[in-house]
């Protein structure tokens, strides 16, 4: 995938809130982000490490304070039709986005988008079923009012305006906060199925290293405003002693498996997930049978 | 024997549409002592934020009755006695703050109750101490981490030195670090402020540390004991909607290959001691 161009990338991206100011912080510090197309990517950090900085940049909703930010390999800032055009090409969706609904009916709020990107009625309306489709919402709620219904369905309308501009690159703040399992798996196979019919990048905020474990091709992980250290999951998650300092921890089945090896077990300690665990116990008991 | 702190009895509860009405609780029965830390579960939708609104009369039952500390909630002379009694943690911190300083939005509870200035001195400092908030009480709370927000919401109910404190996942909105924080600080009013918990929460890991665990689906309670009883159950929890916490999957997927583990590791040192013992056998 590396040799592949970046889609969307940051080139010593820096950010200074309230600069001249005694509140002056510096949120982001030569930063240096890619994400490549087709590629489902995860980012981890804790509150505050600067990661919703970094993605309010990759479509700009913020300005850099220095650096520049790349999309499909043009500078966001060099025109206003570039500007314009990376809003449309990177799609956003923020933490409870079921917060920002407005319209009287839930139709009317995922037309939203593509009715600003000036497309005739027919396209948009295409996009809006096609949307909603997606993100699972039956046509018979097309022409109800969003806050008629349940906080799930709300959110999956809120992520269907987003598609409906059918980003290169869509970005999730967090996607399934608050939901529960079933929440969880439907929200994040929805996502899935987006990806793979559009081929469209996928960049996912979450705290759960057990969901990224889980989903993600490849972590950046962000701390202190800049980003220590990516890969592939197995590759971040050996670092669990930088991950813990850092204030993320590592999966569940990272830490059991540490620890079994502490214990003096002869498994595979890079194991993130439940089926990984399975196999590496049963390959373990199949050694010792052997011997 | 004294009365639960709480207790319903067929408790019910819908709302009226165009069309029948919407059951949310359908004949609740549910006794809590004094001093417990009970975790309620269940999917979006299953009744449990419904249920904690019961517990201080924010709701009233549209069926049955739901008592506190032996007062019934649906008089409303005694409302404050009800609202005293138990106090209520929301999900989401910054709903539920409305000074601009940490100590101020402290006294707000004990100040509408009408404690002299003296006593809510004495109170808002004991509760900032006990949520660990003491040294940032002249701080802006909105300057403050998801965490630390949310041990102040808590702090400004103990103010008001209820016996309860019902939290409707009052860890959802928050990172790890903040979770970790708002739990440990959960269990230390429990034990050594001896104030009852009902925590309502989607995480099993959180629920796993309670005293006892209450599951709910459609509006019923279906499983109600103490966490090594229920999640073992993973069948039952997959099927009203839950997942069972991971390390109790994966002993559950292995012991379908036939090998010979305990279902009850609840804890990551468990499941690795369990591990260990087969592999070394």
């Amino acid at each position: 995938m590396i040799h592949l161009e970046p889609i969307v990338q940051t080139e010593k991206l820096s950010h200074v809130y309230s600069p001249g100011t005694p509140f002056q912080h510096a949120a982001l510090v030569d930063v240096d982000f890619r994400a490549y197309p087709g590629e489902l990517l995860g980012i981890i950090g804790h509150t505050g490490s600067g990661k919703s900085t970094l993605i309010q940049h990759l479509n700009g909703l913020l300005k850099p304070t220095s650096g520049r930010v790349l999309v499909e390999g043009q500078d966001i800032w060099e025109s206003k039709a570039a500007t314009r055009q990376a809003r449309f090409r990177v799609g956003l969706v923020f933490q409870y986005p079921e917060y920002q609904l407005f319209e009287e009916t839930c139709y009317k709020d995922i037309s939203f988008g593509p009715k600003n990107m000036g497309l005739d009625e027919a396209e948009v309306d295409r996009r809006v079923r096609e949307a909603a489709a997606f993100v699972g919402l039956p046509d018979s709620v097309l022409d109800q009012s969003p806050f008629e219904l349940s906080g799930g369905q709300k959110r999956r309308v809120a992520i269907a305006g987003v598609i409906a501009m059918e980003p290169a690159v869509l970005i999730l703040d967090e996607p399934t906060a608050g939901l529960d399992p079933v929440g969880v798996e439907q929200i994040m196979s929805n996502i899935h199925d987006y990806h793979e019919a559009k081929n469209a990048s996928i960049i996912v905020i979450s705290h759960s290293m057990e969901e990224m474990a889980r989903r993600v091709d490849r972590l950046v992980v962000v701390n202190d405003g800049r980003i220590p250290l990516e890969g592939t999951p197995r590759e971040v998650f050996a670092h669990g002693s930088e991950l813990e300092e850092m204030g993320l921890g590592v999966p569940r089945m990272t830490r059991v498996f540490h620890r079994l090896n502490a214990l003096g077990a002869e498994v595979d300690p890079s194991v993130y997930t439940i089926a990984q665990a399975k196999e590496a116990v049963l390959d373990a008991l199949k050694r010792k049978g052997g011997v | 024997m004294e009365n639960p702190i709480l207790k319903t009895e067929h408790l019910t509860f819908s709302y009226p549409t165009e069309d029948a009405p919407k059951v949310i609780l359908d004949g609740v029965d549910l006794e809590i002592q004094a001093g417990a830390f009970v975790a309620v579960l269940g999917h979006n939708g299953s009744g449990k934020s419904t249920l904690a609104k019961h517990m201080n009369a924010i709701l009233l039952p549209s069926g049955g009755k739901v008592y506190v500390s032996g007062i019934d909630t649906a008089d409303e002379e005694r409302l404050l006695d009800i609202r005293r009694t138990v106090g209520m943690v929301f999900q989401n911190p910054d709903n539920q703050i409305v000074a601009n300083v940490v100590e101020e939005d402290c006294a707000f509870g004990p100040e509408n109750l009408g404690v002299p200035p003296d006593e809510i001195r004495t109170q808002v400092d004991a509760a900032l101490r006990a949520v660990g908030m003491y040294h940032l009480r002249d701080h802006a709370p909105h300057l403050l981490s998801g965490g630390q927000k949310q041990r102040i919401a808590i702090a400004g109910v103990l103010a008001m030195k209820p016996r309860c404190v019902v939290l409707d996942e009052p860890t959802a909105m928050l990172d790890p670090i903040g979770r970790r924080e708002v739990l440990e600080t959960v269990k230390k009013l429990n034990v050594e402020n001896e104030v009852t918990v009902v925590l309502i929460t989607h995480h099993m890991d959180e629920a796993a540390q309670a005293g006892r665990v209450i599951v709910m689906s459609d509006g019923k309670i279906v499983a109600d004991g103490a966490p090594r009883d229920i999640f073992p159950q993973v069948e039952m929890l997959r099927s009203v909607g839950l997942a069972p916490p991971e390390t109790v999957e994966l002993m559950y997927e292995l012991r379908k290959e036939g090998l010979d583990l305990p279902l009850d590791a609840l804890s990551d040192e468990e499941c690795a001691q369990a591990l260990y013992t087969l592999l070394s056998r």
